[in-house]
């Protein structure tokens, strides 16, 4: 069978458009300032969420760290990612108005609706520990991505482990 | 500044060139056959060459890939539907049926076909049919007939005419698209930087659900196909995902967890109200209608591991289906409601099942390592799925007796979540 226009069409402009973009581009100057640098010397001013997410930026910070890990098929969150739900529940009390969303993810094995639940149970796994710390939770949206948006997408078990996690967003970051 | 421009010049070319690959044409490759096919001759038709594309060409090409058919040659004869064909020539060259016909202009740019169809050994007809159509309906209408002579020599109804929807994906660009049933000649739905799941075709043809992540969590929309307006479905608080239609068309199931965990809903869509039908402190969800509307099959891990279970549509006590495995999700059920299909785990692979809901009898129809969403066709009598090829998504589809395999693949491109639901002609 044939290859149909649009695939003919690929086939006699690719070669030319890889062979110039491969080619040595002629000297562009230095790299520069890139975007993050530039907002992140900006002052942040205004709103508390702008506020929460500066302070949270700096790396000493309790709360920067936002991603929980989970064991295979489990919810429960371990008891070394206690102190972690403390500092973001003090830092929602700190912040009283800023909303949260919190995305549980699992590993890609299986089902897609089902691993959108279980991505869920995480999801509900933290928020729950967040209102047993006292921080309303009205305020808190637990919502799931399933396999959908993983970090790494190696079939080993190291990846399945990163992948196995719930994720703190903050108002301004969806 | 210019060296940038050229740098970004480029990766717009290839990012379009990305592109066409991905929206390449499906292929289908047959990887299985039942051994008997049944021989064909599929002359073209008297005065096809009026038409601005073969009709024959769509039909033999049709029966071929079904792989219960074998195309017989029979070079530039032709067969009028009006006089005895020459049963002897085709049966010389093998052929056991042949289609006899014509093309008539009726009416500036609308054509009839008339067609007969006749058993050559036997000598006697089999059917015959008038089929009219104008250049935009050539296509349908060549589907229709593979469908005719496929039931006629089958005595089980054609899939030819039927939509396959589905997701494909490349890189970080998502797109819902539309298209026979073979994926073909697909119109794009929907283009996302987010992932499209689950989608779900109404009875009618005319929408179709489907989850998206554009608002960085799941929301469920309903398509109209004609126009390709959308409406938001269900934006729960929380989770909002897996579409079933009610065979009546004015219902649609879904998994919501605003009350703090996956349960099943059932979303009137007149009253624009979900109620909630399903009563655990685990997770439920993946629920299907059965075809008379009264039972709502799902996956459920209250018995501590995922498995398929059934209830009332109204919501009440569930009862359970599977047990043999400790993984068993993602049911559909079949068109006469007798039989379901569901992925099971076994030694940490995912393979399709047939499962008899009169017997209890199930069948695992496929021998790979990660399928996925199984989907009955209308006709019942296959079964569409997603899995892996090469490190790639492909769709695959399997006749119930596990006898017919096909896979449609497209390259450069991650293709899943098939749906194939029934376009009304």
């Amino acid at each position: 069978m044939g290859l149909h226009l649009r695939q003919w069409m690929v086939v006699m402009v690719a070669p030319a458009v890889l062979a110039a973009c491969s080619s040595t581009p002629t000297e562009e100057g230095n790299v520069g300032v890139s975007d993050r640098d530039v907002a992140a010397s900006a002052v942040a001013s205004g709103s508390p969420s702008e506020a929460l997410l500066a302070e949270i930026k700096n790396p000493a910070h309790p709360a920067h760290q936002r991603s929980i890990y989970f064991d295979f098929d489990r919810y429960e969150i371990k008891p070394e990612y206690q102190s972690l739900v403390v500092a973001h529940a003090q830092l929602m009390q700190k912040y009283p108005t800023v909303k949260v969303l919190i995305q549980g993810n699992a590993d890609e094995r299986g089902s897609r609706e089902y691993n959108l639940a279980l991505g869920q149970k995480r999801a509900e796994a933290v928020k729950q520990a967040l209102a047993a710390l006292g921080v309303a939770a009205e305020r808190i949206e637990a919502v799931s991505l399933g396999e959908e948006k993983p970090v790494c997408t190696e079939r080993n078990e190291s990846c399945y482990a990163q992948n196995r996690r719930a994720d703190i967003l903050y108002e301004g970051e969806f | 500044m210019v060296g940038m421009m050229r740098t970004l010049a480029c990766l717009m070319m290839l990012w379009w060139l990305g592109i066409q690959v991905a929206m390449a044409q499906l292929a289908i490759e047959i990887t299985g056959s039942s051994g008997r096919q049944i021989a064909v001759a599929l002359p073209y038709l008297v005065n096809e060459e009026a038409l601005p594309q073969s009709l024959t060409e769509i039909v033999r090409s049709d029966l071929e890939r079904s792989a219960l058919f074998r195309v017989v040659d029979v070079g530039w004869m032709r067969v009028p539907e009006d006089l005895i064909p020459d049963y002897a020539a085709l049966t010389q060259r093998g052929a056991e049926a042949v289609l006899a016909g014509s093309v008539y202009a009726t009416a500036p740019g609308v054509w009839e076909a008339r067609l007969r169809l006749f058993d050559t050994v036997r000598r006697s007809e089999l059917t015959n049919r008038v089929v009219q159509f104008n250049a935009g309906q050539l296509r349908a209408a060549a589907h229709r007939i593979a469908d005719l002579i496929y039931e006629a020599l089958t005595g089980v109804p054609g899939y030819f005419t039927t939509r396959l929807a589905y997701v494909v994906k490349s890189g970080n660009r998502y797109e819902l698209k539309i298209g026979d049933y073979d994926g073909s000649h697909a119109a794009t739905a929907l283009v996302s930087p987010e992932p499209i799941i689950s989608p779900s075709w109404s009875p009618d043809g005319h929408q179709l659900a489907y989850v998206s992540f554009e608002n960085k969590k799941p929301v469920v929309y309903i398509h109209e196909v004609a126009t390709g307006r959308r409406r938001v479905a269900a934006n729960f608080r929380g989770s909002n995902s897996a579409p079933a239609w009610s065979p009546d068309g004015r219902k649609l199931a879904v998994t919501l967890t605003q009350d703090g965990i996956s349960q099943i809903y059932v979303l009137d869509l007149t009253l624009n109200r979900a109620f909630r039908v399903s009563r655990s402190g685990s997770i439920d969800t993946e629920p299907v209608f059965s075809p008379d509307g009264q039972w709502l099959y799902f996956t459920s891990d209250r018995g501590g591991s995922p498995q398929i279970y059934r209830m009332p549509a109204t919501g009440g006590d569930a009862q359970r289906i599977t047990f043999e495995g400790s993984y068993n999700v993602s049911p559909d059920v079949s068109p006469d409601g007798r039989a379901l299909t569901y992925i099971t785990r076994i030694d940490g692979r995912f393979r399709v099942v047939y499962h008899d809901l009169t017997t209890g009898y199930r069948q695992i129809l496929t021998d790979s390592e990660r399928d996925e969403s199984p989907a009955f066709a209308p006709t019942g009598h296959m079964i569409v799925y997603a899995t892996e090829v090469g490190g790639r998504g492909v769709l695959a589809a399997v006749s119930t007796d596990g006898r017919v395999r096909l896979r449609l693949s497209a390259s450069g491109a991650d293709v899943r979540e098939p749906a194939w639901g029934r376009l009304p002609r």
